[in-house]
């Protein structure tokens, strides 16, 4: 270690600052936000801080200035939950089928992709007139939905790619082998052996349903999800509970993410006990 | 059991697209015996293994297993059992699970189908890992467990895809010995597919040596070694000089041929030869005589010396001939070290010509022998 500290050249020290500043700047923001959410009763939106109390965070849930937050927080959970079952599913078996090169293969991925790159506005404008010329009402669980499955399913895919790039076909054919039928080697083989990659999966398809602000603007209707809430929060609300909602919602995205890494360690030390 | 482990493959070809993977294979293995099949990478072998097994379908032809049709026989449902290169053992299952997988298929109850990988599991040495994961073993005892959870349903016949080459040499040599003693004791057919050359020989009771999708020839190893069908069965298989030749005399009881460099072999199998045909006859390495005083001009050779190499109990000698080809002498350790032969000497070697034998194949493709 002494020997390279005695190498470390100019670069070093340049890419150490760059690295330094990117950490800054991508959890400092967020730590002044969790920080002044503890401002005291009789204090602002910025600094300094008057004290510290949990003030914000009853005001939060008591008052009724802020919109329909817990309404928002329900039907963000919900939508994000449906989005994480269908993603889930249908991610793995889109990525089972993309195994072998069927043909269009190419073709079907590219148009799987493109929604990732169209902005997430327009497609939410298109959406939203889809459904009005096919006579539907626009619902947060209808076509609501459906915007963010066109954001969930192919970043789902891009991820079930990875998952079953160390996915070993020869475990299908020895359960065949042995005489299972399709729906024995699905249950059996491939679906356990791929378990932990499913979790990840499934978990940015809640995550990236929950916080999802473009694509629900207009299609969600008449009932906001919570990223509309906040965002409606923002312009209205001058008080420290801005602050206070941010660290609630940063809050229970953290123990989906720590409850999923969880159970992929909990699967992983299980399959590797001595 | 014998006859209904039996195998009969009836012009089976195979098609991928517009590659013809296996070209009208024809080939009889008989039930309870040994079988390898040999040939270079992309010969077909492992392809007209995985129809055996079921897991391809013919292009056209017919696999008869104990003379029943498999044309619409499941697999693993068929008698037959595959053993994975790479073994493909269920990573998130403990062994005892692995090798009751096809059991619990069965619909066994949990604790019997336990019971019986169990008593598997402890008939390859490996009853103290059963609740161990496949992750945690070493290369030697995962292809033990692989062999468990393929003799675990009784097959007639065993299929093994190149199970050896995953394991280093010193457990490559154990585990053939295991493989040959377990034959033996099961008396069910096994089909091991093979690019060594020394494995098919040191395992078979029948070697088949293809190539471009077609069996080239399927014998005892001692025909294949001995009496090789073609030039590239000779150079595939080792251990022999090719010596091209054009036919100079018919008459009499042995016939003769005459190489480019004036020297003429004998020639004892005549049948259907004509004067003037080009011919290609081989020699084995280990019945050549070196250092003869005179050059002889008959069943014979000389060139100078590129190399030679100690093999323990023989001496390689690699000879460049005149005509600018290889020719190689295992020589006796002791009759090389009683007058060694040194690299750029020229020397001059010769045998008895009775055991000169005509290669009637055509196929001279060298089939990258890997022995050398």
């Amino acid at each position: 270690m002494s020997a390279s500290n005695a190498k470390r050249g100019v670069s070093f020290y340049l890419l150490a600052a760059f690295f330094t500043l990117f950490v800054v700047f991508l959890y400092g923001p967020m730590l002044i936000i969790f920080v002044l959410s503890f401002q005291g009763e009789t204090g602002g939106l910025t600094f300094p801080m008057r004290g510290t109390s949990l003030h914000w965070f009853s005001d939060l849930f008591s008052s009724s200035r802020y919109g329909d937050l817990a309404g928002g927080f329900r039907r963000s959970t919900g939508l994000g939950l449906m989005s994480m079952t269908i993603t889930a599913v249908c991610c793995l078996f889109a990525g089972l089928a993309f195994r072998s090169r069927f043909w269009g293969s190419g073709t079907l991925f590219y148009l799987c992709i493109v929604s990732l790159v169209v902005p997430g506005i327009l497609l939410g404008l298109g959406i939203s007139q889809f459904f009005q010329i096919l006579g539907f009402r626009l619902q947060w669980w209808l076509s609501g939905l459906g915007a963010h499955l066109s954001w969930t399913l192919p970043f789902g895919l891009l991820i079930m790619f990875a998952v079953l790039n160390r996915y070993d076909n020869a475990w299908d054919e020895a359960a065949r082998d042995a005489g299972a039928t399709p729906r024995q080697i699905l249950g059996w083989v491939t679906v356990p052996i791929l378990f932990p990659g499913l979790i990840a999966v499934a978990l940015f398809g809640f995550t990236l349903s929950y916080d999802e602000l473009p694509r629900s603007i207009l299609t969600v209707g008449g009932k906001n999800t919570l990223p509309i809430e906040i965002s409606n929060m923002t312009t209205n609300v001058t008080t420290p509970a801005l602050y206070a909602i941010g660290t609630v919602t940063s809050f229970v995205s953290f123990a989906v993410i720590a409850l999923a890494f969880g159970l992929i360690a909990f699967i992983q030390k299980r399959r590797a006990r001595a | 059991m014998t006859d209904t482990s039996k195998i009969d493959i009836r012009g089976v070809t195979k098609n991928y697209g517009d590659v013809r993977a296996v070209n009208e294979v024809d080939l009889v293995i008989e039930g309870g015996s040994y079988c390898c099949m040999i040939g270079p990478s992309g010969c077909g072998k492992t392809t007209l293994l995985r129809m055996i097994a079921g897991h391809e379908t013919p292009s056209a032809g017919q696999i008869l297993i104990g003379a029943e049709d498999m044309a619409h026989a499941r697999t693993g449902n068929r008698g037959t059992a595959l053993m994975f290169q790479n073994y493909a053992l269920f990573p998130h299952l403990s062994l005892t699970d692995n090798v009751a997988f096809s059991l619990k298929v069965k619909g066994q109850p949990t604790a019997e189908r336990r019971e019986k990988a169990r008593e598997m599991l402890d008939r390859v040495q490996l009853l103290h890992l059963a609740d161990r994961v496949p992750s945690e073993l070493s290369g030697g005892q995962q292809q033990r467990v692989a062999l468990a959870r393929a003799l675990i349903t009784n097959p007639r016949v065993l299929l093994l895809d190149e199970p050896l080459s995953a394991l280093d040499e010193f457990l490559r040599l154990r585990m053939r010995v295991e493989l040959k003693r377990l034959q033996n004791e099961l008396g069910i057919t096994f089909v091991h597919v093979t690019h060594t050359q020394p494995e098919a020989i040191a395992l078979a009771d029948q070697v088949v040596v293809m190539d471009h999708g077609t069996v080239e020839q399927a014998a005892s190893p001692r025909e294949i070694y001995d009496r090789p069908f073609s030039p590239y069965i000779a150079r595939f298989m080792g251990g022999q000089n090719v010596l091209e030749a054009r036919v100079t005399a018919l008459n009499g009881e042995v016939g003769e041929a005459t190489g480019a460099n004036g020297v003429v072999y004998d020639v004892h199998d005549t049948a259907g030869l004509e004067m003037e045909q080009t011919i290609r006859l081989s020699i084995r390495r280990d019945k050549i005589a070196m250092k003869s005083a005179d050059r002889p001009d008959r069943n014979a050779a000389s060139g100078t010396v590129m190399n030679t190499e100690y093999q323990g109990t023989f001496v390689k000698v690699s000879l460049r001939t005149e005509t600018g080809e290889e020719f190689i002498v295992y020589q006796d350790d002791a009759e090389f070290f009683a007058n060694p032969s040194h690299v750029g000497e020229t020397v001059n070697a010769h045998w008895d010509g009775a055991l000169n034998h005509l290669l009637r194949g055509q196929n001279t493709s060298s089939g990258n022998p890997l022995e050398e």
